[in-house]
């Protein structure tokens, strides 16, 4: 079956706002759980970089572009180029890799 | 006025930053079939990088609409926490709209901003720098599936690694002051790595799957010490 982009937009904004709001709206008190605090301080770390590997070699045209940018900007990040730098590094990897690759 | 103009001027370098990941992510966008105006759609109301990226990929795989609720909360689990957070910098006698529109508008660098001030943070100030950075996000959404199909074939290829090197100066720096974030990044590159490459699961339910074993699993065995409720 197909289904409607708009209601995917509507589930995803409405599921996003939830997340965002209801926190900072209803609940107002430190998280007491261990186990859910330490969950929580790990995901954003675990979620990126799942989403980050193997995608980014599969999201060039050679894949070989891609990887090389991964470890170049990897390398920039760890150096705390910071976002802009980080993304340009990654960029120019590609675009100049690409035209020998 | 005067915290509103300077929210302003924080916000112009936030906004470039924010237009070059939103191109990239108008090109994964495109691929999913998204308008340029539905692109915009997502991108005025969403305002997450990530949670965009994954969302986009869910479209793209034609995923059922309650995994595209739970795809949306996974992928943007991370605000859970900052909401918290930020929960406490937000004066009890503040109108209860400032705490929707800085929910709304919660991302990795307004959070940031807001955090950063004592004791409270002023509203104004972070709306000064949503009203320029948030029309960048939105408008570079819809640039990037308009120009995804003009630009040449080789500058969307390098374009398109844009997000990606956002994502790296978000969980890169960590790794360096934490062993535990540098075992669970590991172990999320090799294990994403063989579920794309060895099983037929969709990039969306990889994603979902991963970050609650792995998170999970850095919980129960590298348990953090005390720390201060904003890290």
């Amino acid at each position: 079956m197909t289904r409607n982009i708009y209601v995917y937009i509507a589930v995803m904004a409405l599921s996003v706002f939830a997340i965002r709001v209801l926190p900072l709206t209803l609940v107002r008190q430190p998280i007491k759980n261990r186990f859910i605090r330490d969950f929580l301080y790990y995901v954003p770390y675990v979620t990126l970089s799942v989403m980050t590997f193997p995608a980014i070699i599969d999201a060039t045209d050679s894949p070989i572009a891609g990887a090389i940018a991964l470890l170049l900007g990897s390398y920039a990040a760890y150096k705390e180029a910071g976002l802009f730098k980080v993304t340009v590094v990654c960029c120019l990897t590609v675009l100049i890799l690409e035209v020998f690759l | 006025m005067k915290s509103f103009s300077e929210g302003f001027k924080i916000g112009i370098p936030i906004g470039l930053g924010y237009f070059a990941v939103a191109f990239s992510l108008g090109i994964i966008a495109a691929n999913a079939g998204l308008t340029p105006f539905q692109g915009f759609l997502t991108s005025a109301l969403v305002n997450a990088s990530a949670g965009e990226n994954a969302a986009f990929i869910a479209i793209r795989e034609n995923v059922p609409y309650l995994q595209m609720a739970l795809i949306s909360v996974v992928s943007n689990i991370r605000y859970v926490l900052m909401s918290f957070a930020l929960s406490q910098k937000i004066d009890p006698r503040a109108k209860m709209i400032h705490r929707f529109l800085l929910g709304f508008y919660l991302t990795d660098e307004y959070f940031a901003l807001a955090i950063q001030q004592e004791p409270y943070c002023d509203p104004f100030y972070s709306y000064g720098a949503i009203t320029f950075a948030a029309p960048c996000w939105a408008l570079g959404t819809a640039l990037g599936i308009v120009m995804g199909n003009i630009l040449p074939h080789r500058i969307v290829s390098a374009l398109s690694v844009a997000l990606f090197g956002m994502f790296l100066a978000i969980f890169i720096p960590p790794v360096k002051t934490s062993k535990p974030i540098a075992i669970l990044v590991a172990l999320s590159f090799l294990s994403s790595f063989l579920l794309s490459r060895f099983t037929s699961l969709s990039e969306s339910t990889i994603t979902i799957i991963l970050t609650v074993a792995i998170s999970s699993f850095g919980a129960l065995v590298f348990p953090t010490r005390e720390r201060s409720r904003d890290d």
